[in-house]
């Protein structure tokens, strides 16, 4: 008994497709705004940097950990509340958003933390003797020279969020997750539980792919 | 130019206090070329990072062209630090810049108009040498062409002075001359003073004008390169001038021929135009004096040439001390072994 793809309705998932793509595109843009200066906050303010701050370091960097170690399908339902509260539901496209950038933030936050440690300690100091201002520092010589790993970073968060969208479907967030609960789970259809699997995968291959060649293109060591 | 005072600095490892630098107090005038020899852990690192703030010195004061640094807040600081050009061992350039961007960097710190940095970069990069590589990337440099673009992007806000830290050696020798002789001509044509440090007695006598000896966070002994290293007083001064001369032969050829005979033992100092002339060989000659020398130096320091010859005086006491007193005479500095 071969695979028939005879429950599969492709305009069912031309559209779970599409759902997801938003998903992925508008956590990746905010976990990213969100995340990118909470990296360089961590950084700055580490042992031995420009603004080191033990207390404050401390302090954000638990914080971070607390977001990060909560299994991403409890902390969407956690957040219920506060996504409610942000885009006025928790359910569908839009309601799968909030929790997935406050989960993926945290992560990419830490990622620029450990790339912007692989900015030549001397490269700073010129551009100190130069006179530049903690501001200049991070924006001509940071951000540019970590530039490399910053793109990677990108990528690692934007596959990890093409996990938590799927995850986003058990409680109704819409997307390739959704269908492959709804039809593949609960009604015990495998065949489309298997496309939406196979699309997932392409997808993941896709954004890995691509990262890595911006990655050899802007890498300059 | 550059004043020191009472400079002290002590760094904090696990709750003890390390002392790094104790009490330096150090001139620097406008135009010289000041070098600072030391070995590695001997302070010279944290004293030139002293000079610019790049370390805050724990006391003592820091005074550049009449401003005291020490008192300055952030903002005063930074623009302060545009007066002085820094390079460094290992460069230290941005990597994700062009050689181009990396000498405009300072330029565009200082929120110059495009245009004016255009001009200025063209400008600099001619006087390094580098014109044809404005567009390449600094992984794609030999070391030498990588302190060139260093050299460039320290001149760029046109400082008053510029701090080389260690500049020649991650170099091999070749490339270390190149960019000393590079370092002579910028102090020449601009009238830029230079602080520098090493390890390498080579890079002091090439281009100094004056050197200080470092060592356990102290200034032992500073003056004029010719006087400090023809004459070394202090243990490790002697080490580095044995460096650059062999004297444990000469101790040994010494030993040798004290050990054989009752004969005088004399090292014979040339200074400048000296150097060149035969004094030594007309003084002996009249005086019937018979030598023969056992080690013998003709250098140059910076621009002065010199000569440090060891000789053996055959012949009786009375002799050779006649022949020693002429040489005194005659200008020459005469020590007896």
């Amino acid at each position: 008994m071969g695979l028939t793809l005879e429950n599969v309705d492709w305009s069912e998932i031309a559209e779970g497709t599409g759902a997801t793509l938003t998903m992925l595109g508008f956590s990746t843009l905010f976990a990213v705004l969100i995340g990118l200066p909470i990296g360089v906050i961590l950084f700055l303010t580490s042992r031995g940097q420009l603004l080191e701050n033990r207390a404050f370091y401390s302090f954000a960097s638990i914080v971070v950990n607390i977001l990060r170690s909560v299994p991403f399908i409890i902390l969407m339902i956690l957040l219920i509340p506060v996504t409610k509260a942000i885009v006025g539901t928790s359910l569908g496209v839009l309601g799968a958003i909030p929790p997935l950038v406050i989960g993926a933030a945290p992560f990419f936050a830490r990622l620029v933390e450990t790339s912007l440690r692989e900015v030549d300690r001397g490269v700073i100091e010129a551009a100190q003797s130069m006179g530049a201002s903690n501001w200049q520092i991070v924006w001509n010589v940071l951000l540019p020279e970590a530039r490399s790993g910053l793109i990677a970073a990108i990528t690692i968060t934007t596959v990890t969020l093409v996990s938590y969208t799927a995850m986003s479907g058990v409680i109704g967030g819409g997307g390739l997750g959704d269908l492959a609960i709804r039809y593949g789970y609960q009604r015990f259809q495998t065949d489309v539980m298997i496309v939406t699997v196979v699309i997932l995968l392409v997808l993941v291959q896709i954004l890995q792919s691509f990262g890595d060649r911006l990655v050899l293109k802007f890498s300059r060591k | 130019m550059i004043q020191l005072r009472d400079l002290k600095k002590n760094y904090l490892v696990q709750g003890k206090t390390i002392p790094a630098l104790h009490g330096i107090d150090l001139k620097i005038e406008k135009g010289e070329i000041y070098g600072i020899i030391g070995h590695s852990g001997a302070g010279k690192s944290t004293l030139i990072r002293c000079i610019n703030l790049l370390e805050r010195p724990t006391s003592g004061e820091v005074i550049v062209d009449g401003v005291e640094l020490t008192k300055l807040d952030d903002q005063k600081l930074q623009e302060q630090r545009r007066q002085v050009g820094m390079i460094f061992q290992h460069f230290n350039l941005l990597s994700s810049a062009t050689v181009g961007d990396n000498v405009a960097f300072p330029l565009k710190l200082a929120k110059r108009p495009k245009a004016e940095i255009r001009k200025k970069v063209d400008e600099l990069l001619k006087l390094v040498g580098l014109e044809a590589h404005r567009d390449k990337f600094p992984s794609q440099l030999s070391g030498g062409q990588k302190q060139r673009v260093g050299i460039a992007r320290a001149l760029a806000n046109d400082p008053k002075v510029l701090l080389c830290d260690e500049a020649t050696s991650a170099l091999d020798p070749q490339t270390t001359n190149s960019i000393l002789a590079l370092l002579l001509d910028i102090n020449r044509k601009l009238g830029l003073t230079i602080v520098l440090i090493t390890h390498e007695m080579h890079v002091i006598r090439s281009i100094c004008d004056r050197v200080g000896v470092i060592d356990g966070g102290r200034i032992v002994e500073s003056g004029k390169v010719l006087e400090v290293f023809l004459k070394p007083k202090h243990p490790t001064t002697q080490e580095f001038v044995e460096q650059v001369a062999d004297s444990t032969e000469l101790r040994e050829a010494v030993a040798h021929e004290k050990a054989t005979g009752s004969r005088t033992i004399a090292r014979v100092t040339f200074l400048g135009e000296q150097t060149y002339q035969p004094i030594l060989f007309q003084t002996m000659q009249e005086t019937g004096t018979v030598f023969s020398i056992l080690q013998g130096t003709i250098s140059r320091m910076k621009d002065t040439p010199y000569g440090q010859l060891v000789v053996e005086l055959e012949g009786d006491e009375k002799q050779s001390m006649h022949a020693i007193e002429t040489l005194r005479k005659r200008g020459l500095e005469v020590e007896v072994i």
